[in-house]
């Protein structure tokens, strides 16, 4: 296909190199502007029905009457919604729109027959939904992470089989002779998913293997997700956007080369921690228990690479959204790591085993890393494919502050929390019903921090709504920063 | 690095490698576990759950119970799960061969639920507790699962499964209308069979009750 790249570069000799390299960027996010709208809107409504279940299992913790008469909503499903619609709904859909923009731009291919991905989004979706409906009419298989009944599941395979391949394809269709780190974890990730997925599905719904075994694929499964495809994808971007918008390269080569292959090794043995005390043979955990020690390795290596890019840059922390995000995530994505390697100690897991100090864990990790680097990977890319700005910095600010601080408030006050309730539930000299009075303040509080987010995703939602009603400007426009950047040489901005 | 095939090999290896050692080595090495035969009871352990409560094992399920409460009891001085009388030993894979879907849980939101059968073998208590669990238990944060109740008119004879309710309480509740009566409903009598069935309170020989080091006299 002659692109119109190549011709403006046939035509004029004298076009600049740098004037090619844009107009074949501008070719290649125009080709995945269908898929990563329909994926990210999917993402976003997602988000806030996810908020929405949320806010409704949080409250019912301290105040159990709360809809206490509606079955659909009882605890056990409400909370049950709400994590299947932020991990299958927003987290899966940001990551399908994220990685696909990637992937096509660092393959400097175009995405082909973009109304195939298009479908596969209508089939996850409409998984996703009536997988959801399923919960709430009590269809929920009470596995952990594999909630959604049997008969909505094909068609999430169906979608997922699509986006796979398409993902691959435009892999092969590369350009470029070098594979950037970032596609080695999004290869990897697009990889391990299915094959984590159906094993999964086959061994404890379509043919359940017996008594405890269960637990062990349940847990190789559901922490296999979070390490070896959120992270992957969340880490893909971060090793993106970090030095794509500081306009200077990655700090080492060498370390991501290091940190991609010590995460593939340890982490897909890490998850058995989830079970440690539990009645599995021992020497699974303890296999999982040093897996989880080892996971220092890619952590610390990944954080140093990170990290040392940011060095001497921090000032553009001050105007850039998307640096903002990304760096947030990023930081997080290494403290939530170590804790990580610490609750695995039998001593410390000894106390968190069984309390919220998990929940705060879980929301430092999808949220704190993974949610807040897509959010920060969407201020980027919308723009590009859409053609036009932010309409509002405010929106941006809002949103940055509401997340930031309602999930650091969040971590920290469950972290508290939950580790008052399992030293107190350790202690058999305390009453259990005292156990459950104490932590009733600290669930309170976490209403309040995932109201605070709340508002932070309807500061986004209207911004992105904002935007796509936008009139398209004619010409070029300034991005959309938080304040003026001073002049000095960055990259490429937001 | 360059080499496409080399990098999906290495990532094919890495997963394979967990997905043997940890699936396929624990399902070839106990995935056929069978039960204990007990020659000194002539009966073999553990027991098998029964129609009813295999119904109320499903209700269970969809109300998502495992969200707050896990089922397993850790060791001994790994916790305070013994001292707080929730099993006598350590659960153990053995105990749960017959359990279509294991619920261990990874919460304890509320207690600790594998030997409530033996713990709390009242029904009436189970029933008071699911309708409001703060007529049992006040200052708990349980959901109350009034849904699994069915307040109707007495027609002839009360059903001796009505719940006996505390006269304050049904009266300042408004569930105290003459000739009503309030009964559990086929899933709250298989959600509390499920419940009654829940306790491990045999042997095997790889997990005994544990008994306490003796107390030195004097010590209270
Ligand atoms: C929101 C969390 C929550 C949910 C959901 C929940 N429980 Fe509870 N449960 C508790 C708490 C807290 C306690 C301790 C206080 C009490 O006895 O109510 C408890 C106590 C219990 C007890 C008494 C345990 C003992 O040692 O005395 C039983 C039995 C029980 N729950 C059964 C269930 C069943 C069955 C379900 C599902 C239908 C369920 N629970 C759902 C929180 C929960
Ligand atoms: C809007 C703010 C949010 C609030 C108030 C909130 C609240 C909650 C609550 C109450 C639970 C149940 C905890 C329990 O079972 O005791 C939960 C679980 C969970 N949530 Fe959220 N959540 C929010 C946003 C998110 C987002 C955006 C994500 C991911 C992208 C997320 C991921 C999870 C996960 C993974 C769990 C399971 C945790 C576990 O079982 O350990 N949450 N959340």
């Amino acid at each position: 296909m002659a692109s119109v790249s190549s011709l403006a570069a046939s035509l004029n000799p004298a076009t600049p190199a740098d004037a090619v390299a844009r107009a074949e960027l501008r070719e290649i996010d125009a080709s995945a502007k269908w898929p990563v709208i329909v994926f990210l809107l999917s993402g976003l409504v997602w988000l806030l029905v996810g908020s929405g279940f949320a806010l409704v299992s949080s409250i019912k913790l301290h105040t159990p009457e709360f809809l206490g008469d509606y079955e659909w909503l009882t605890f056990g499903r409400a909370r049950t919604a709400h994590l299947n619609s932020v991990v299958y709904g927003w987290s899966m859909n940001v990551a399908f729109a994220v990685a696909f923009w990637l992937m096509a731009r660092l393959s400097r291919a175009q995405l082909r027959h973009a109304g195939v991905l298009i479908m596969a989004a209508c089939f996850w979706n409409l998984g996703v939904t009536i997988g959801i409906i399923g919960i709430l009419a009590g269809d929920s298989t009470s596995i952990e992470w594999l909630e959604i009944p049997p008969y909505a599941t094909p068609l999430l395979f169906v979608a997922y089989a699509l986006i796979g391949v398409w993902a691959v394809i435009t892999f092969r269709f590369r350009k470029s002779e070098h594979i950037y780190v970032s596609q080695w974890y999004l290869l990897a990730a697009l990889f391990w998913f299915p094959w984590l997925y159906s094993i999964a599905q086959i061994m404890l719904i379509f043919e359940p293997a017996r008594g405890t075994v269960q637990a062990l694929v349940n847990w190789w499964f559901a922490h296999n997700v979070l390490g070896l495809w959120f992270t992957p994808i969340g880490l893909a971007a971060a090793y993106y956007f970090i030095p794509k918008v500081l306009g200077k390269p990655i700090h080492s080569y060498y370390l991501s080369v290091l940190g991609f292959w010590s995460l593939a090794i340890f982490y897909n043995w890490a998850g058995v921690h989830h079970l440690i005390g539990g009645p599995v043979p021992a020497w699974v955990l303890s296999a999982g228990i040093a897996a989880s020690l080892m996971m220092v390795i890619p952590v610390v290596v990944t954080a140093i690479n990170h990290h040392l890019t940011m060095v001497g840059s921090f000032s553009a922390l001050r105007y850039s959204p998307t640096l903002r995000f990304v760096v947030f995530g990023a930081v997080n994505y290494t403290l939530v790591s170590l804790t990580g390697s610490a609750m695995a100690i039998r001593s410390f897991n000894e106390i968190t085993h069984f309390t919220h100090f998990t929940v705060a864990h879980a929301h430092q990790g999808m949220y704190a890393f993974f949610t807040m680097v897509m959010f920060g990977a969407v201020y980027y890319i919308l723009p590009r494919i859409l053609l036009k700005e932010w309409p509002s910095a405010a929106l941006i600010r809002t949103h940055f502050w509401a997340a930031a601080i309602g999930v650091t408030l969040y971590w920290l006050d469950l972290s508290v929390g939950g580790w008052i309730q399992g030293s107190e539930m350790n202690n058999a000299n305390i009453a259990f019903i005292d156990v459950v009075q104490h932590t009733i303040p600290w669930l309170f509080v976490r209403s309040v921090a995932g109201i605070v987010m709340t508002i932070g995703h309807l500061a986004f939602a209207v911004n992105i709504g904002w935007m796509l009603c936008a009139r398209q400007p004619a010409g070029a426009t300034a991005p959309t920063l938080f304040r003026p950047p001073p002049a000095m040489p960055v990259g490429s901005v937001p | 690095m360059n080499r496409g095939p080399l990098i999906f090999l290495g990532i094919f290896l890495a997963l394979a490698f967990s997905w043997t050692g940890i699936v396929l080595t624990n399902q070839i090495q106990y995935g056929s576990l069978t039960p204990y035969y007990d020659a000194n009871e002539g009966k073999a352990y553990p027991d098998k759950p029964s129609g009813l409560a295999e119904r109320g094992r499903l209700v269970y399920q969809d109300l998502g119970c495992l969200y707050c409460h896990s089922q397993q009891v850790r060791r001994p001085g790994f916790g305070g799960d013994t001292e707080r009388g929730w099993g006598d030993r350590q659960s153990v894979a053995r105990d749960y061969v017959y359990e279509k879907r294991v619920f261990l849980g990874t919460m304890r939101t509320g207690p600790d639920l594998r030997n409530i059968g033996a713990r709390q073998p009242s029904v009436d208590w189970h029933f008071l507790h699911l309708f409001d669990p703060q007529l049992t238990s006040p200052g708990s944060i349980m959901a109350p699962f009034r849904f699994l109740f069915e307040y109707r008119q007495v027609i002839g004879e009360r059903s001796p499964k009505a719940l006996k309710l505390p006269v304050d309480y049904a009266r300042s509740h408004g569930w105290d209308r003459s000739g009503y009566e309030l009964v559990p409903t086929p899933r709250a009598e298989g959600l509390v069979a499920y419940l009654l069935s829940l306790k491990d309170t045999y042997e095997f020989p790889e997990a005994k009750p544990y008994v306490p080091p003796k107390q030195e006299v004097g010590s209270k």
